[in-house]
């Protein structure tokens, strides 16, 4: 077979993988190897579904001998089945990599005879991209669940990040979709990564060519709207995957139906749940980058998003004795939990009343969009002139405001979908 | 009224900036030498190399290095009359020392910080989307952008492609940049002439269209989301958008099919 039809059939094997980063690690140019890394990542270009290419991502084979039914390589479907060589693969990365096409290779794979036989090809793959070829750029590659634990480590010295797939949100729904997959298959090597990755750090302290174990460390991926588990489950899970595995990034993807297995929504009418993806998505930023807690977006009486509003505006409007936040004088924590000020913003509003006070003109010189923040902010003790409202006129406009975002009202559709099957 | 006529280089910019120090000038406009003519009575100034580099050494010491560098950098992008904008900074700098890089509520100050904004973007954006073809034996590639972003990008692809050797052709500042091994130099270029890619060329191109194609989800096509993450206009120079034929037409120095870029000038046809 050509590389070209191989490279077709695994990389459609491969895109349903929501991650495509190439962040976390930075690397300087090396005379007489190839590439860079750097910290933020670098998206090449964006599909036609509007997510970011930054890697090269593609399994290793599609040959599986595991039979999970949400997913597209499970070996009961009835798709054509390949594999790269080692080296038809790293040749294949340079080449892309040496036009710029790419940051660096996301490997991946379906379980070829088993997991330890699939990471060795893994592995040979790597080191001859790192070794041979003298690649310098970024390498994520998914550990295979079940491998051995010394082979994983090979992975993780010759890859920037490892990841484990969590797959479906709770153990149940794993023992109903996943037969060959088990919790503990799962949260194992999570943990070797974890301590690995900070024995790693340690080591490189004390000397500086110690060798380095998963630099960009680690991510995870489930799928949501497969299974019954509510938002609030979800997000939880997530928390206690930062706090206690040290993730990187957890990534959601809206199931799509590539199967009409009896445990799955039935695959005709089927719509993926993009939004409930998108809220999730927008949660998840406010736990790594605003200080929230999975309590405060969501909890027990209140356990799913609220498909019209995004996760920051709903807390605003449920915490009314938080606001207004005075501009001039509130802490940068305060003032990043107001809506509509991100991270820049309220970076720029704490650097910029350092000069003087500001004023609503000067907010929105600073680059402050006021469309959502204008409710919940004063400047000098005075909310913006002119401005009438109660809670429940502040939730229509924004929730209006939050439809035209959106788009068309086809996401409207979808909360009732995911309300029906979520709850 | 004075109006300067200089080259348009930082250091014919600085002469300016110190006649207009020296001489308590409040200049208008700012023009270049194949610019229109002007209203206002005009001021032509030879660039003074010397006066150039003691005032961008007066900028880091009296004000701060950081402040040096907002100028610097506030010179490479292309808001309208950027001059004069970095002329006003410049005065309060001296004045005021480097606590006006604080007053970003300034009308002057966030239109400047607003495009140094615009053109990291477009830095960062670029860094992704350039797009080389191997032409005998080099790495070749062209750019289109708003802001004059090559000098940002020669070090970051002299670092990434030390074995290679490099040639990244800006149309809209005529600037070529130029990297062997490492070592780099911008260089200008009124014309910019390549030959056709070969046989193993013209395979990885059509193996990136196809990979390109192949990753996107049918079921999520969404249009808008990607033209918001990747803006119409780099396009035109990017291998997966472009046919081979295409590509040849922009390599060969031909128009581009998209029409000039920049302040003041045509806009993208999109497709």
């Amino acid at each position: 077979m050509e590389v070209m039809d191989k490279l077709t059939i695994l990389a459609d094997a491969a895109k349903y993988d929501a991650a495509c980063t190439s962040s976390g690690v930075t690397r300087g140019g090396k005379p007489g190897t190839i590439g860079t890394a750097s910290n933020s990542g670098c998206c090449h270009t964006f599909s036609a579904d509007g997510r970011c290419i930054s890697l090269l991502k593609v399994l290793y084979t599609n040959h599986c001998c595991y039979d999970c039914a949400y997913c597209i390589n499970r070996r009961s479907n009835d798709v054509p089945r390949t594999a790269f060589t080692p080296r038809e693969l790293a040749e294949l990365t340079i080449q892309f990599y040496r036009r710029n096409y790419i940051e660096g290779l996301f490997l991946s794979s379906a379980v070829l005879k088993n997991p330890d036989y699939t990471t060795e090809r893994m592995i040979e793959t790597l080191r001859l991209l790192r070794k041979e070829y003298a690649f310098n750029g970024y390498i994520h590659a998914k550990t295979i669940p079940g491998a051995d634990p010394g082979l994983t480590y090979e992975l993780g010295l010759l890859a920037d990040r490892l990841s484990v797939n969590i797959e479906l949100p709770s153990e149940s729904s794993l023992q109903l979709l996943a037969p060959d997959k088990t919790k503990a298959a799962i949260f194992k090597p999570m943990a070797q990564i974890r301590d690995g990755a900070a024995q790693s750090k340690a080591e490189l302290k004390l000397y500086r060519h110690a060798p380095r174990f998963a630099p960009a460390g680690q991510s995870t991926q489930m799928i949501v709207g497969a299974t019954p588990e509510s938002d609030h489950h979800i997000l939880t899970l997530t928390e206690g995957l930062y706090r206690k595995y040290r993730l990187k990034r957890v990534f959601y993807s809206a199931y799509m139906p590539v199967s009409d297995h009896k445990n799955l929504p039935a695959p005709v009418g089927f719509k993926p749940p993009l939004l409930r993806e998108h809220r999730l998505y927008q949660a998840d930023w406010l736990l790594r980058f605003y200080g929230f807690t999975a309590r405060e977006i969501l909890d027990e009486d209140h356990p799913n998003f609220d498909a019209a509003l995004d996760p920051k505006s709903d807390w605003a409007l449920r915490h009314p004795e938080f606001f207004p936040v005075e501009v001039n004088r509130a802490d940068y924590e305060a003032i990043l939990r107001v809506p509509g000020i991100g991270i820049r913003g309220a970076e720029r509003i704490v650097a910029a009343r350092r000069y003087g006070s500001l004023s609503f003109e000067g907010l929105k010189r600073l680059g402050i969009v006021m469309k959502r923040a204008q409710y919940f902010i004063t400047c000098s003790g005075r909310m913006l002139p002119g401005l009438r409202c109660s809670l429940d006129s502040v939730y229509r406009r924004l929730t209006g405001l939050e439809q035209a975002a959106l788009g068309s009202g086809e996401s409207w559709e979808q909360l009732s979908l995911f309300d029906a099957g979520g709850g | 009224m004075t109006a300067y006529r200089y080259d348009g280089t930082f250091a014919g910019f600085l002469t300016c900036v110190w006649d207009a120090l020296e001489s308590k000038t409040e200049p208008v406009e700012f023009l270049l030498p194949d610019g229109e003519a002007s209203l206002w009575e005009m001021q032509e100034l030879p660039t003074d190399r010397e006066k150039a580099r003691r005032l961008y050494t007066a900028l880091k010491i009296r004000v701060s290095p950081a402040f040096q560098k907002l100028i610097a950098r506030g010179f490479l992008t292309c808001l309208p009359q950027k001059e004069l904008d970095l002329l006003v900074l410049i005065r309060r700098g001296m004045k005021e020392g480097d606590r006006v890089r604080l007053d970003l509520s300034d009308p002057v100050m966030a239109r400047v910080n607003l495009a140094l904004t615009k053109m990291w973007t477009e830095w960062d954006h670029l860094k992704g989307f350039v797009r080389f073809s191997e032409l005998d034996g080099a790495l070749v590639g062209e750019i289109e952008p708003k802001n004059r972003v090559l000098p940002l990008l020669a070090s970051h692809f002299a670092a990434r492609y030390s074995g290679e050797r490099l040639v990244l052709y800006d149309r809209t500042h005529h600037e070529v940049l130029v990297s062997d091994r490492g070592q780099w130099k911008l260089l200008s270029a009124e014309d910019f002439r390549m030959g056709p890619a070969g046989a193993e060329e013209k395979a990885f191109r059509a193996m990136w269209r196809k990979y390109y194609q192949t990753i996107a989800i049918e079921e999520r096509i969404n249009p808008q989301c990607q033209s918001t993450h990747l803006p119409k206009r780099y396009r035109h120079v990017m291998t997966e958008f472009i046919t081979d034929e295409e590509m040849e037409k922009s390599l060969s120095g031909q128009a581009a099919p998209t029409g000039l870029l920049g302040d003041g000038r045509k806009k993208p046809q999109t497709p």
